[in-house]
């Protein structure tokens, strides 16, 4: 029995509405407890800032990264930021580390650990090649995971879609999670994936599937229902069409509003979207280009139905990489970058394309602003998850940094005093002097991560919650982050403790020790009836049009060294 | 008698997945179903070569037998005393194998590489320069209307490549198979490939990135440019290349060493990447690399993902530096850099050029093999291993970078290569600790 007492912790725990109170936190065999003996070790937390462990609920660290690391060997010895990039030798404790975007396993768990962060959702995972995401699950030490599942192109479902197979539908999907261990289900640009392989796309939600006789609306309400017919934990997770096209701020507020009718089986939201920076433009082309984050903040603040992730951007060197196969080939031509590209059969697209975003391009600037006006305009922080879409926007490493511009109007205005006229009339950040608390931070970096992905055990510090445990070096009640920005951000790139599963695994910026965590995944129970109606549909799949078969296709036991089942039984 | 299905053929890059094995109560595979002449050879092999039986030391110029614990303690004196080791091969294995040897490497401070060396590293760097634009072979099965094998021949390397997943198959959008797909060999010699295709095209040795070249500045709208001869071909069939590229719904590019080991090397996978670029202004184009080894694929993906980079690293520094043409097995054997190897799943014996082998001939050499090859005649310690795919599971790569799970077939009495790494790597924890 292992038991540790952390006293004077200037607790910030949204969920019981506790901000920055004097408290002492118990510990035992990995959770929080109400007391503990007097054998306890005692750790004097003297006041600082004590959250719960941080929660990345969208961010690219397992299986496609890997092909952002092969093209890209320079990232490896990046070190823009120092402590949480480039090339660290191996030690006793820790194994060697390289990169910036796309940092190999072993420095992605340290460094998200020393964060303060202890779980990860891969964001998107196509269920052929999901052994490879969980390989590297495998090696990224530390860190709980879940990876989600990519359907939005899928012949399968597009299939039961058109045929009008509800039921058949959640059976493939339950199948489908249990087939790639996944955690939910992952759509990007529906219909877009199967139209690239034909290297086209499709252009709204009501532009019909090439050959499958589907709408991308059809994808998303459908695939939206059998969601919530398996009672999931997480609701669907959205890449909208049109990503990072100008004027796409109305597909995004179209797929919004689709999602008003569906209702959610859980306390939770019945849509994610996610990115929304990406797809939150207004203007017709590259010269008219404009922040569309008011119309889609305005909408947002009305809705209850809907969470969001920021996609913020970082200045500097970004690997793109997504399942929206066509965005990237466009990318590539565009910035007359190289570019990777790998269409998964039956399954979806993806590709991956490196750039760096400039505060001297006006586009850049723009999109800069946009993730952080769509932040601080959404006046719910429960609406609002903190991401970079890492690396798409910039690495997660820079996670500091984006909380200095949510907490400083000070920081905002240092960084956009530098962008040009053009670009300054393009925004509407400069009007908005919101600066967060910490409290409200905690929501978008924690706590709404345990609500979204219906994980009562995360990103908190109630009696029974995981010992995952950030102690940040500041003591609230001494800082004023609006003017004292930089230490806010020397604070949060590196605590001075982190505890996962009551271990200490991070003490002053150091690793103490890398635990295997755990991989969350579920399954959805689905009636014998109608799963083996649908195997019989699968079979064929397998038999004509997949070069894997059935049996070899699904991820074995081995995969999932420490896992955590989510059963779910689906309303049939 | 067990029969197992769906076993994994851990022969070639082709990693057919469907193979039925007879097993008998002897442990001897009796019956092997759907497997090529190659992969055939690989299940029946196994109990028609001689196997190495024990470890062996080499003593006074022979190898001789001794006890795994006396190899093993050999094996990591050389590793501990070396101020810098080679460890080379880890292709034909498994993952989770290349994974310990990777941590080996790491702990003994050594440079890692794998056959790519020899084979597809010019794609690597290829990829580095222009991305790699490809797709799951199933995507070929169901779209293509237009395959080409651009200096490789399946027939003879990857037999079921033709029949599974390209030219013979039938798909979703391609359900009369052959019938609906054109097949062009482009080569430097007539090849058993070549003669099963509607068009082969002739190119002069070593011209590659020049017909390339042509190809995309016809494709590109700049046909007044080429010459009336460009590698050998005529124009006039040049254009008449392009149009068939251009006027194809689906078309891939496989290609072989013909490309890779040629002259302008990693340029040629450069240029095909960046032609599969411009061919997508007009049609649908993806690339394949053929690759050969079952798993060199793997050993490119663990790496990547677990050092930053896919092969040719070097952890001198206690962190993965990688400048292939410096780092590379060869380069650093050929400027006799290295003073110990460890060499697991490869031959380099029988494929390394001589001033590379007269230095592994001149330094302790640990090797890890299911069967003795050239690289035994030069080898101090010996460990046998199981042979992976049948006497032992594991993950491995497909050329087009699917994992898939290879079963273990039959029992063995022999360690397998992710044992002895992992032992070594305890060894050598042991002795450093004095």
């Amino acid at each position: 029995m292992s038991e540790i007492l952390i006293k004077n912790a200037s607790v910030c725990d949204p969920f019981q509405g506790i901000d920055c109170e004097k408290m002492d936190l118990c510990i035992r065999n990995g959770k929080i407890v109400e007391s503990v003996s007097s054998k306890a070790k005692v750790i004097d937390a003297k006041g600082r800032l004590t959250l719960a462990g941080g929660f990345d609920g969208h961010t690219h660290s397992a299986g496609k990264i890997n092909v952002g690391r092969f093209m890209n060997p320079n990232d490896a010895r990046r070190n823009p930021v120092p402590g949480l990039s480039g090339k660290v030798a191996r030690t006793e404790k820790t194994r060697a580390q390289v990169g910036y975007n796309t940092p190999n396993t072993y420095a992605i768990g340290y460094r998200y650990a020393k964060l303060g962060y202890t779980t990860i959702c891969e964001a998107a995972m196509p269920p052929l090649s999901a052994r490879h995401t969980h390989e590297e699950f495998k090696e990224i030490p530390i860190l709980d995971k879940m990876g989600l599942t990519l359907l939005g192109s899928n012949w399968q479902v597009m299939e039961y879609i058109r045929d009008k197979e509800p039921e058949k539908l959640a059976a493939y999907v339950a199948w489908a999670l249990k087939a790639s261990r996944g955690y939910g289900i992952k759509i990007v640009n529906p219909g877009g994936g199967e139209a690239w392989g034909w290297g086209r796309n499709v252009s709204g939600l009501y532009d019909p599937v090439p050959n499958f006789e589907v709408t991308p609306a059809e994808i998303l309400t459908e695939l939206g229902k059998a969601n919530e017919k398996l009672n999931l934990p997480h609701s669907v997770h959205v890449h909208c069409n049109n990503l990072g096209h100008p004027g796409n701020y109305e597909t995004t507020l179209e797929t919004m509003k689709l999602f008003e009718k569906i209702k959610p089986s859980q306390k939770r939201q019945s849509l994610h979207v996610t990115h929304v920076q990406f797809n939150a433009y207004a203007g017709t082309s590259w010269r008219d280009f404009e922040t569309g984050a008011p119309m889609v903040s305005d909408y947002i603040n009305q809705a209850k139905h809907l969470t969001f992730d920021m996609g913020q951007l970082i200045f500097g060197p970004a690997v793109t990489m997504t399942a929206d196969g066509p965005v990237e080939y466009a990318n590539s031509r565009m910035l007359h970058e190289k570019w990777s590209n790998q269409d998964v059969e039956l399954e979806d697209a993806s590709g991956v394309v490196p750039l760096s975003y400039s505060p001297k391009s006006f586009v850049n600037a723009v999109q800069w602003a946009i993730g952080l006006e769509l932040a601080l305009l959404v006046k719910d922080p429960w609406k609002v998850m903190f991401t970079t879409d890492s690396p798409n926007g910039g690495s997660f490493v820079n996670y500091p940094e984006v909380v200095t511009y949510l907490m400083s109007a000070k920081k905002r205005e240092e960084v956009y005093s530098g962008f040009s006229e053009l670009a300054l009339g393009k925004m509407v950040l400069p009007e908005i002097d919101r600066e967060l608390s910490f409290s409200e931070l905690a929501v978008m970096t924690r706590a709404i991560q345990s609500k979204m992905y219906g994980r009562p055990e995360k990103g908190k510090l109630t009696i029974g919650a995981d010992a995952d445990i950030a102690i940040y070096e500041l003591v609230p009640e001494k800082i004023d982050p609006s003017v004292e920005h930089e230490k806010v951000k020397q604070a949060f790139s590196a605590t001075a403790y982190t505890f996962k599963d009551g271990k200490l695994v991070v003490k002053e910026g150091n690793i103490e020790a890398s635990p295997m965590g755990k991989t969350y995944w579920v399954n959805a129970e689905v009636p014998e009836r109608v799963d083996s109606a649908m195997q019989k549909d699968l079979e064929l799949k397998f038999k004509k049009y997949y070069t894997v078969s059935k049996s070899n296709y699904m991820v074995e036991d081995e995969y999932l060294p420490n896992p955590v089942e989510i059963t779910t039984k689906g309303d049939f | 008698m067990p029969v197992i299905k769906n076993a994994v053929c851990s022969l070639c890059g082709c990693l057919c997945d469907d193979i039925t094995v007879t097993v008998d109560e002897e442990n001897k595979i009796t019956k092997i179903e759907n497997a090529c002449i190659l992969g055939h050879s690989k299940f029946q092999g196994m109990f028609e070569h001689e196997r190495i039986e024990t470890p062996m030391i080499r003593k006074a110029g022979k190898l001789v037998s001794v006890s795994y614990e006396e190899a093993l303690e050999t094996a990591a004196k050389i590793l501990v005393n070396s101020k810098r080791t080679l460890s080379y091969g880890w292709c034909s294995t498994s993952c989770e194998a290349i994974s310990k040897a990777i941590q080996l490497a790491e702990e003994t401070g050594s440079l890692i590489d794998s056959t790519a060396n020899v084979c597809h590293g010019p794609s690597a760097l290829a990829a580095q320069e222009k991305g790699s634009p490809g797709a799951t072979l199933g995507e070929i099965k169901n779209r293509a209307d237009l395959i080409i094998f651009w200096g490789c021949n399946p027939v003879h390397a990857h037999p079921r490549h033709l029949s599974r997943y390209s030219s013979f198959s039938k798909g979703f959008f391609v359900p009369r198979g052959r019938k609906e797909r054109k097949m062009l060999v482009i080569d430097v010699r007539k090849t058993d490939t070549a003669k099963l295709a509607d068009k082969y095209v002739e190119i002069e040795q070593g011209a590659d990135l020049l017909l390339i070249t042509a190809l995309r500045s016809i494709i590109n709208g700049h046909e007044e440019v080429i010459p009336e001869k460009v590698a050998g071909v005529s124009k006039e069939e040049l254009l008449e290349l392009a149009k068939l590229m251009k006027e194809a719904k689906f078309l891939c590019v496989f290609f072989g060493m013909g490309v890779t080991q040629s002259r302008s090397k990693y340029k040629n996978g450069d240029g095909v990447a960046s032609l599969i670029s411009d061919l997508n202004q007009h049609t649908k184009a993806v690339m394949i690399g053929m690759r050969g080894h079952y798993n060199v694929t793997g050993f490119g993906q663990v790496a990547t993902w677990e050092t930053g980079f896919p092969m040719a690293i070097d952890f001198a520094k206690g962190y993965p530096y990688y400048n292939p043409g410096e780092t590379g097995a060869n380069d650093v054997l050929v400027r006799e850099e290295v003073d110990a190897a460890i060499i697991a799943a490869a031959d380099p014996g029988a494929h390394f050029p001589q001033k590379a082998l007269r230095q592994l001939a001149k330094i302790p050499l640990i090797q890890i093999d299911p069967y003795a090859n050239p690289t035994t005649e030069l080898a101090d310690v010996v460990f046998p291993t199981a042979v992976v795919g049948i006497e032992a599971e594991g993950s491995a790569y497909r050329m087009d970078a699917i994992s898939i799970r290879m079963k273990k077939l039959i029992e063995t009495k022999f360690k397998t290569d992710e044992e002895i790494a992992k032992d070594l790597i305890e060894k050598v924890r042991e002795l450093k600790r004095g």
